[in-house]
Formats: C-alpha cells, sequence, structure tokens
C-alpha cells in the first residue's frame, strides 16, 4: 500500500518539484568511431552512417512535491532516459526540464566508489559527489557507518568489499544526504533479503518525510506497494499517467500484445523454413478459451466466479490413452492453480480429429492481477506430446485491500 | 523535517531549468560557479588520484620523482656527456632538470586531462556535476607533483649551483601562468573531444613527446638561434611558442648560471610572456566554450 503522507496537505497544495515540459531526446546511432572512419565518411556519405532514435517523444510531466511516482514500461520505452533527464546527466533534445530542491541519484550504487580508497574515504568522496559539505559528511558519519552494517572494514580499502559490502555502503551514504528529490534506478534489486527490506524501510520514511522518490523498476508489485502514482512509458511516450494500478494492468496487456506478436513471429519464420512447431501425429493443443460463467471472454474474472476454461485438441491420425492437462500461471510465471484430467480420474475418449475438452473451476477466487492458462497433451506416463505455454489470459478485478494470488476478504479487529 | 515544513522550504525556491536543449548552452559563468559549488569536491578528487596512485606501493611518492630523475640521468649522461651538448651550458644538470620540470607539468596537466573524462565515465554516466571538475582535477594531481619536483629543484640549486634568489626570480610567476593557463585549455578541450574520437589520447602522448623538443629543454635557446641558416622567422615562431617561453621563464628563475651568458634568453621575454598569459586566457575561454558545447552527450556517448 502507498503510504498517505500528512493528510494535512492535500497533493493540489503541494509545490511542483519536478516540471517536464514536452521533452524529446534523439539519440544518434553511428556506425563509424574512430578518426579514420569519420574522415572517410565525411559529409554526405556520412549521413548513412547515422541513425536517429527517439528515446523520449513529447513528455510532459509535473511532478508535486512528496509523491512517490513508479516509471514502468519495456526494456527501451526510454524510462531510464526520462530518469536521467531529470537528473541533469542528460540533455534533452527539445523542450525544458525545470527542478528545485537538494537531489540525489541513486543510478548505480556506488557510482563513485575508488577500488583504491578506504570505506571511510570514499565515504567522503561520495557524500561530497552528491552534494555533501566535509562538515555535513562528518556530523553524518557515525549513522552512515550504522546504517550500513560494515563495521570494522571501514578503514579497509573496498576493493576488498564483497559486492553485498559495497552495496549496503553506498546505499548508505545516498539515503544521508537529505535529498528533496530521490531518483532511484533498479538499484533496490541487489543486495540479501534482510538489506531490501532496510531499503524499502527507508524509502518508507523518505516518503512519510515528504520527499519525493521517482522509480524505475521492472517489480511491478513494488510499483503498486510503494507509488502514488505510476507513469506507463512506450516508446518514449506516455501512455498513461495515474493510478499505479491500472498502470501495471495496461502495462502487462502491452507485455501481452507483445508477447502475441513475437510467437506469431515465430511461427512465421518457423513456417518459412517449413519446419513444424510440433509434430502433427503426435497431437496438437489448437487453443484455448477461458471466461467466466456469464461472461463474455475478455470480463474480467470476478472472486465467486465460476471459471470454464475450453482447451480444443487435435490429432490426425487417433490417440487412445491421454491426458489433458491444465495450469494457471500468474505474471511472474508462478503456478496459481493446476490439474490434469488424470488427476481428476476421468478417461478421455481415443482422440481423433478435433476435440473440445471444457474444464469448470467452482467459486474461483484469485487476487488482483493478470493469469496465464498453459494447456498440455500428454500421455499416461506424463510424457508432453504439446504444449501450448501462455494460450490465453484473464483478469481479475483491481481489490485495493489486498495484493497476492489468493483473493480473500480482509477483516481487522483489535482484540486487547 | 516534517513533510509540510519540507513543502513550504520547496516552494520558496525558484524553478532552475536542468541542462539545456540543443542550440542553448550554459555559460561560462555558469560553468564557473558551478565549480566554484564543487570545490571541496575537486579536492577530494584531487587527493582520490593522488592517494590511489600510489596507495599499493611500498615506495609510495618516491615513484613520482623517478622518472623525471631517470630522465635527468639519461640526458645529463648522453646529451650532455657524450654528445657533447653540455658544452656552452654551465650547470647542465640543472638546466635540463629546470626544463623538464616544467614541461613535466604542462604533459601531465595535458595527457591527464586528455583522458580524465573517459576515466571517469562511471561517474558522468550516473551523477550529474560540473563536468569541468574532471580535467580540473588532473591538473590538481599535476601540480602536486610539480611542487614535489620543485622542492627537489630548489634543494639541487643550493646543493649543485646557486640559490635562486636574483631578482630574475620574477619570471618564475609569468611562467608557471603560462603553462597552467594553456595546459588547462589544452585539457579541457582534448578532454571533451576525446569522448567523440577516442584516437585523441593517443595522439596527444605523441605530440606531447615530440613538443618535448620543440623547446629548449636538453639544448639551449642560443644554439637554436646559431643553427647555420635558420631563418628569422623560424627563431621567431620557436620562441614565441608558449611552451619555450615558459621553459626560458624556469631557467630565468632557476638556473643562475645563464645570466652571465650573452643571448641566453631573447630580449623582451617579459613582455613575451604577457602576450602569451593574455592570448592563452582567450584560448582557454574558447575550450571551455566548446567543452560546455560538447558536455551535453557526455553520457550518452561514453
Amino acid at each position: 500500500m502507498s503510504t498517505d503522507i500528512s493528510e494535512s496537505t492535500p497533493v493540489d497544495t503541494r509545490p511542483n518539484i519536478v516540471e517536464i515540459d514536452n521533452v524529446a531526446k534523439r539519440f544518434t546511432i553511428r556506425k563509424d568511431n574512430s578518426l579514420k572512419e569519420r574522415i572517410v565518411t565525411l559529409g554526405r556519405a556520412g549521413k548513412r552512417h547515422k541513425e536517429d532514435f527517439w528515446a523520449l517523444n513529447g513528455v510532459s510531466i509535473d511532478i508535486k512535491a512528496g509523491t512517490t511516482v513508479g516509471l514502468i514500461g519495456h526494456n527501451g520505452s526510454g524510462k531510464s532516459t526520462l530518469l536521467k533527464v531529470i537528473g541533469g546527466i542528460i540533455d534533452p533534445t527539445k523542450g525544458s526540464v525545470k527542478r528545485r530542491g537538494r537531489i540525489a541519484a541513486l543510478l548505480e550504487l556506488g557510482a563513485g566508489f575508488h577500488p583504491d580508497l578506504t570505506g571511510r574515504e570514499n565515504v567522503f568522496l561520495n557524500a561530497s559527489i552528491l552534494g555533501l559539505s566535509r562538515e555535513e559528511t562528518e556530523e553524518k558519519f557515525d549513522s552512515i557507518l550504522a546504517f550500513s552494517g560494515i563495521g570494522d572494514f571501514i578503514d579497509t580499502q573496498v576493493k576488498f568489499y564483497s559486492s553485498g559490502m559495497y552495496v549496503r555502503l553506498a546505499f548508505s551514504v545516498a539515503v544521508h544526504t537529505d535529498p528533496d528529490l530521490l531518483l532511484v534506478d533498479e538499484v533496490l534489486a541487489v543486495g540479501d533479503e534482510a538489506f531490501q527490506r532496510k531499503c524499502l524501510d527507508k524509502i518508507r520514511s523518505f516518503q512519510q518525510e515528504g520527499r519525493t522518490i521517482i522509480l524505475v523498476t521492472h517489480s511491478l508489485g513494488q510499483v503498486v506497494e510503494l507509488c502514488d502514482r505510476a507513469i506507463l512509458l512506450n516508446q518514449g511516450q506516455v501512455v498513461l499517467d495515474g493510478n499505479p494500478r491500472e498502470a501495471v494492468a495496461d502495462f502487462r496487456d502491452i507485455l501481452e500484445g507483445r508477447r502475441l506478436r513475437e510467437k506469431e513471429q515465430e511461427q512465421e519464420t518457423a513456417k518459412e523454413k517449413h519446419e513444424e512447431v510440433a509434430p502433427i501425429d503426435e497431437g496438437t493443443v489448437v487453443g484455448v478459451t477461458a471466461f467466466a460463467a456469464g461472461h463474455a471472454v475478455g470480463d474480467p474474472v470476478a472472486p465467486g466466479a465460476d471459471l470454464k476454461i475450453r482447451v480444443e485438441l487435435e490429432h490426425p491420425t487417433g490417440l487412445t490413452d491421454w491426458v489433458c492437462a491444465i495450469q494457471i500461471d500468474n505474471e511472474l510465471g508462478q503456478v496459481a492453480y493446476g490439474t490434469t484430467s488424470k488427476r481428476l480420474g476421468i478417461e478421455l475418449q481415443p482422440l481423433r480429429g478435433r476435440r473440445t475438452v471444457e474444464l469448470t473451476l467452482h467459486d474461483v477466487n484469485l487476487g488482483t492481477g493478470k493469469y496465464f492458462i498453459n494447456a498440455s497433451l500428454m500421455d499416461m506416463s506424463g510424457r508432453h506430446l504439446h504444449d501450448l505455454p501462455q494460450a490465453t489470459s484473464f483478469n481479475t478485478p483491481d481489490y485495493p485491500l489486498a495484493v497476492g494470488i489468493v483473493h480473500a476478504r480482509p477483516e481487522m479487529a483489535e482484540l486487547s | 523535517m516534517k513533510a509540510q515544513e519540507r513543502f513550504d522550504a520547496l516552494s520558496k525556491q525558484p524553478l532552475v531549468a536542468i541542462g539545456s536543449s540543443e542550440g542553448k548552452v550554459v555559460s561560462t559563468w555558469a560553468s564557473l560557479r558551478g565549480v566554484l559549488q564543487h570545490r571541496q569536491m575537486l579536492s577530494l578528487l584531487v587527493r582520490r588520484d593522488i592517494k590511489s596512485r600510489y596507495k599499493d606501493s611500498s615506495l609510495g611518492f618516491i615513484w613520482a620523482l623517478v622518472r623525471p630523475l631517470t630522465q635527468l640521468a639519461i640526458y645529463y649522461i648522453v646529451l650532455g656527456k657524450i654528445l657533447g651538448a653540455e658544452r656552452g651550458i654551465p650547470e647542465f644538470a640543472i638546466y635540463v632538470y629546470t626544463g623538464l620540470t616544467a614541461y613535466g607539468l604542462f604533459s601531465e596537466i595535458v595527457a591527464g586531462g586528455t583522458s580524465s573524462i573517459v576515466t571517469n565515465a562511471g561517474l558522468i554516466k550516473k551523477i550529474y556535476l560540473p563536468r569541468e571538475v574532471f580535467p580540473l582535477a588532473s591538473v590538481g594531481s599535476a601540480l602536486f607533483n610539480f611542487m614535489i619536483q620543485l622542492v627537489i629543484l630548489i634543494v639541487a640549486c643550493f646543493v649543485f649551483g646557486s640559490p635562486p634568489f636574483s631578482k630574475e626570480a620574477i619570471y618564475f610567476l609569468p611562467a608557471l601562468a603560462i603553462l597552467l593557463i594553456w595546459a588547462t585549455a589544452f585539457a579541457i578541450l582534448l578532454s571533451a573531444v576525446n569522448v567523440y574520437l577516442r584516437d585523441v589520447q593517443y595522439l596527444v602522448e605523441v605530440v606531447v613527446m615530440l613538443l618535448m623538443w620543440a623547446s629548449p629543454i636538453v639544448y639551449s635557446w642560443k644554439m637554436v638561434t646559431e643553427t647555420p641558416g635558420i631563418s628569422q622567422l623560424a627563431v621567431q615562431i620557436y620562441t614565441n611558442n608558449p611552451i619555450t617561453l615558459a621553459i626560458l621563464g624556469f631557467q630565468r628563475t632557476f638556473w643562475i648560471s645563464g645570466h652571465d651568458i650573452a643571448g641566453s634568453a631573447p630580449g623582451g621575454l617579459m613582455l613575451k610572456m604577457v602576450i602569451a598569459i593574455l592570448v592563452g586566457l582567450v584560448f582557454l575561454f574558447i575550450s571551455q566554450r566548446v567543452f560546455a558545447k560538447l558536455q551535453g552527450n557526455f553520457a550518452q556517448e561514453l
């Protein structure tokens, strides 16, 4: 759940901390990099060795102080570029970025660490790079050391540190710089679980202190959990800006669409090469549809509904002993549910030509998210004759009271 | 700080434009102010360079002296004694070491500065800092080495030559200024160009090696003027090379026995040096403008 900070300060009255106006960023991809090649391809010929790529295109965003914003999008959608533009590391090609307050960028932990210097020396260097004066660093040094948990190793050269120690020290310095605006890029994925927890706790306390956090992450769970606003980028443009849950759901649709396109292409190339995706005489899972009873395909599956899954299978010559297996995964690929006709003790009629098997799941209670259905055709020994992974998908409606795979109605009471 | 206090404090601060779109370039004044704001970090960067360089060697800073002293030994023995270049140059060892000290400062700033942006790519790609601090940090660490050499030079003057306390010692200041201004200008300019064309840093190594012979370091200025068949124009060009002027200035300061030799330095040296300083300042300004223009794309080119 996103932390609601200071109820007394409505978001509307807070000052903007970042104003991004119609920002575009062009990258020029050059194929000639040495002096010789540049001279050879000078002038008109040089144009052929250049390729333009718009990493950001017409992005306008205002960010209020005290909000936690998640930037999501697939690889190459421009989210890291946007973060770097906000951080001033990359200049935009067009448009303007305005900002106020102290900023700390956690784009890479320990970017300024020098391996030959001791932990202590690196703390001072890194803190000054992040904008702290020497006196301020001295004042906060004990706190930095305590948070990092480095202990006596502080006077050892950092090249002898384990990667975890390195990251802990770097994060510790960064969070002690008292930033108004914290830019975080994927760095929370490092470190052990205990330290990750510590980082997330620190981020929550940052939220309560009214600091603004802009987060780039692939962990959609984190976005839903931490952010009070999410911005979905696709091909350098803002697709959706608002509620993290909606943005995450949209993003999953984009990913799903891309996955389907890639699969089609794969099949086409396979056809061109005259390769069969699966040998037809072993049978094929042709398709899967899933829907809540009484609803159309594609409608969200509400908790308590009966889920019907229809699997269409095909075998040209005839298959006597066969098993149909169905599995439901969440978007992380974790199994939410799975069963087979064998488990259910059903002996299916010999498969000849096309046949459809329907599985009804009564009173399905799945938590918020997107779910995928995998179907398999197996023989009695459990050998997979043909799999159709992620054959179809369905969504469950947004349920703000809980996260996770299981849906259950929560009720909390204070007993003593 | 409570959230509300933070919001109040923030709303009092003005919104500042970050970075610049193409076409608009940060002014020199703004860049200078940025560097001044980060001067503490600059000093830490210089210290980092110096400390890390000899951190794990048992002789430490002594290594900083081995190179110039070895050069001195080679030039003194091979050029001076065997090839006979020391004829007409009294206290040849002091003479050569003076030139080497001065030229060492110039070459270290230019070579170190050129690669400074590429070397610090990790920082530049991840954190915004006024990028000028990186070439400036290499100026700082070169100055540190220069100071050590200078101390040795002064001690050597006392032991082997004459104490460098003549009124000619005034030449030291403009000479040092010429070296610093020109070397810094080259360092800033080339460090930016090097990001786009990595060939530059290898080219610089060669040119720096070559330039050493274009100044009176191991031979005397007098020898050049007395070269048979040399045109007046060539002598003028050779003399007004800023490095030559700076090295002549150093020699006026430390090579006391040269004062007695007629024609050991060009006339009007001080005026020439002042002109070199002024031209150098213009060059420094232009270098900074080029740097400011090019730095916007550093993060993506590295």
